[in-house]
């Protein structure tokens, strides 16, 4: 059997930055970041599934605050709202001893709920275009067929929305990606930390940050060809 | 009011860092947006080759880390070309890449690869056959460019260029995080120090949505120059 | 569409080479990491004050040059002096091997032992594998205290990098970390003397292995700049004859134990 540490040590050999060590922080940096982009995704995705409808009421009392929460979320930095949440959740008086402060003691908490909440904003709006561009002819045979407003949301709106969102929700996923990058600034080793962490250690800008980029780009192609795929399976009704 | 506790005018001059930053890098990102578009349409191979290469590696990567690699990177290979200089031909020169000509040109280089891609869009909507009339009235390919694909091209793109500028303002955040003064490292300096976040960092984020809808209104007017003669749609 | 590319090349040029000029030293432009008190800091009012920009002053003012001080966040500070930026680092930065494969070190202006910091309610009267297991430890990014407690504790206790002492501290004070190294007199400037909240030093000051903690602060420079390296060291010398040393020592470390 080939003898895959060997081969790995001979290549590391005489390389002075990428030692076993350092790739160690990267694979713990793709981990966290990971973690991070995943989850924040999937709570966002929660989340702006409801926002979204609420978002399209025709009630203003319901659609404004959705609104005013999306314009504030995606008309500032993300990196402003991550200190704002870092920093910000410690001057809550009290909260270091409530049952919250081990969760937001960590790093990883306050920068899962700035993002969550960040692409939870752009997520809502994609899917209100998506709601809104629902063909009118199909809400009418909904509405012969004698289906509550409910049952049309679950049946006819959601479903064909969700499909027109796709390729905007791609994109919304990459970018998220390349947002999470800025949870170095608040200590988080991810891939970007880990990157940094090796440039300050070994003055290399072009080994760390090149080697991180090639990981992301790597990432990113991924994200674009599985949502290449999936429309491909769930639009291919669409297609002549 | 707030009481910004002495840390008001860096604020305001952090501002004016913010802004310029952005218009600066405005600029070089619709200039390269251009240069792109155009090496996209060319008929030459290796033009259109390199410039699929710029957009696709640019988008590819998170911009903290380009602006890292170029901030930290560029620094040392500018560096490598003057001490070559040096110690070679005893020519001494500096080029001083400072933090703010970094942070232009960095996101001046990431935003030109997504107006790239709106500038094409936008090449191709407008209609042939004007450009052929234009042709045929025995202008020049310049003057072709200046009066009809220009003028007209403009209408396509001032959406995509808008929502572009949008994302760039707020990208700007990120030269804080390399070291250049913008407002959003005064706020964060000031939270660090006061131990008050919220007094810091609120009115930035308000300025940003100011900034931005000042902005809004701007595109509009001018989507509504460029529209004259479309019936205004 | 020609002159378009070329004017937008004669452009970029323009902006890339933002300044390209001859270097004399008339004027001298130090690299300097802010705030780091009481090295080096700003009062409120914005004005950059400390040891080693006092002691900065003084030498430059001895050398017949304008001295101008360039603020630079610690992680791009030697990059920074590689790009002429600026042509000297004077930034508490500790001589050890590792730079001097960089850049070039005057003579050692001070000697600053390292510690650990930590909440007077924690406990531990020393800092082991032991005691810190589990902990959350906290760093400056790229410091040699960050090289210390990476090669030496990474294994048992969670590691946080920050990019200034400024965060480490408000994270402190947050009890998002268990315990801090840094540079003795910023931890006591910055912790000791905090009256948010009772911190202690945790055991002994820390100035050995010599491979992590080095010889003292030196000015850096690049290594070409002998002749500039030369000049400040000739200044420093006659600074230290003098008393005006003990003087700026004194303004901001106090009478005790001068070293």
């Amino acid at each position: 059997m080939l003898d895959i540490s060997t081969w790995f040590n001979d290549l590391l050999a005489g390389n002075t930055i990428f030692t076993a060590d350092t790739l160690g922080y990267y694979w713990e940096g793709l981990v966290t970041t990971t973690q991070l982009v995943f989850l924040s995704l999937v709570a966002g995705l929660i989340i702006a599934v409801p926002l979204a409808i609420m978002r399209s009421s025709k009630h203003k009392w319901i659609s404004l605050p959705i609104y005013f929460y999306t314009y504030v979320f995606r008309g500032t930095p993300l990196l402003i709202q991550l200190y704002i949440i870092y920093y910000g959740v410690v001057f809550i008086d009290g909260i270091q001893d409530t049952f919250l402060w081990p969760v937001l003691r960590e790093a990883f908490y306050p920068a899962l709920i700035a993002f969550t909440l960040n692409t939870a904003a752009y997520t809502t709006e994609i899917f209100r275009g998506a709601i809104k561009a629902t063909a009118q002819g199909e809400i009418e045979a909904a509405r012969a067929y004698g289906m509550s407003p409910r049952l049309m949301m679950r049946r006819i709106i959601l479903p064909s929305a969700f499909r027109r969102a796709l390729p905007a929700y791609g994109n919304e996923v990459i970018f998220m990606l390349h947002a999470s990058a800025i949870a170095s600034v608040v200590t988080l080793m991810d891939l970007t930390g880990a990157a940094r962490f090796v440039y300050a250690r070994y003055y290399a800008p072009f080994e760390a940050f090149l080697f991180v980029a090639a990981i992301y780009l790597c990432l990113t192609f991924a994200i674009l060809f599985f949502f290449r795929y999936l429309e491909k399976k769930l639009l291919a009704h669409l297609n002549p | 009011m707030i009481d910004l506790q002495g840390y008001g005018p860096r604020l305001i001059e952090g501002a004016g860092v913010t802004i310029q930053l952005a218009v600066l890098s405005l600029i070089l990102a619709i200039i390269l947006g251009l240069l792109t578009a155009t090496a996209k349409m060319s008929r030459n191979w290796f033009l259109r080759r390199t410039a699929t290469v710029y957009t696709t590696l640019i988008r590819g990567v998170p911009d903290l880390v380009l602006m890292m690699l170029l901030f930290f990177g560029g620094q040392i290979g500018v560096n490598a070309i003057s001490d070559m200089l040096y110690y070679n031909y005893d020519i001494d020169i500096y080029i001083n890449f400072n933090a703010f000509a970094a942070g232009v040109l960095t996101i001046g280089f990431i935003f030109g690869a997504y107006m790239g891609e709106t500038f094409r869009g936008a090449f191709m909507a407008v209609d042939n056959g004007q450009i052929e009339a234009g042709k045929a009235y025995g202008m020049s390919s310049s003057l072709v460019f200046r009066r009809i694909r220009f003028p007209q091209m403009m209408r396509h793109a001032l959406p995509g260029l808008s929502n572009n500028w949008m994302v760039l303002l707020k990208t700007t955040a990120l030269v804080s995080v390399i070291g250049l003064t913008d407002m959003v490292r005064v706020a964060a300096e000031a939270s660090r120090a006061t131990h008050e976040p919220f007094t810091f960092l609120i009115p930035v984020a308000v300025a940003y949505l100011l900034i931005a809808s000042v902005s809004e209104w701007i595109f509009a007017r001018l989507q509504k120059r460029y529209d004259i003669g479309f019936g205004g749609q | 569409m020609k002159k378009l590319l070329t004017l937008s090349l004669l452009g970029l040029a323009v902006a890339a080479a933002s300044s390209a000029q001859a270097r004399d030293y008339d004027n001298v432009r130090i690299g300097v990491d802010v705030p780091y008190e009481p090295m080096e800091f700003r009062t409120a009012e914005g004005e950059l004050t400390g040891f080693d920009i006092d002691l900065g002053n003084e030498l430059c003012d001895r050398m017949g040059v304008t001295c101008e001080w360039v603020e630079q966040a610690w992680d791009g500070i030697i990059p920074g002096l590689m790009s002429r930026n600026y042509d000297a680092i004077m930034s508490s930065m500790t001589i050890n091997e590792e730079r001097r494969a960089q850049v070039l070190f005057s003579d050692p202006y001070i000697t600053m032992p390292s510690a650990w910091f930590a909440a007077s309610d924690l406990g531990i009267s020393e800092a082991t594998k032991e005691t810190l297991e589990g902990m959350t430890i906290g760093v400056q990014r790229g410091t040699l205290q960050d090289n210390y407690v990476t090669d030496n504790f990474s294994d048992v206790a969670e590691i946080s990098r920050y990019s200034t002492a400024d965060d480490m501290v408000l994270d402190m004070a947050a009890e998002r970390l268990d315990i801090v190294f840094l540079d003795f007199p910023i931890g006591q400037s910055t912790l000791l003397e905090s009256d948010e909240a009772e911190y202690v030093v945790v055991g002994e000051r820390i100035s050995e292995p010599k491979e992590y903690f080095g010889d003292g602060f030196g000015i850096a420079f690049r290594q070409r700049d002998e002749a500039l390296a030369e000049k400040f060291n000739e200044a420093l010398a006659e600074v230290q004859e003098d008393g005006t040393y003990d003087e700026i020592y004194a303004r901001y470390f106090g009478e005790e134990d001068a070293e």
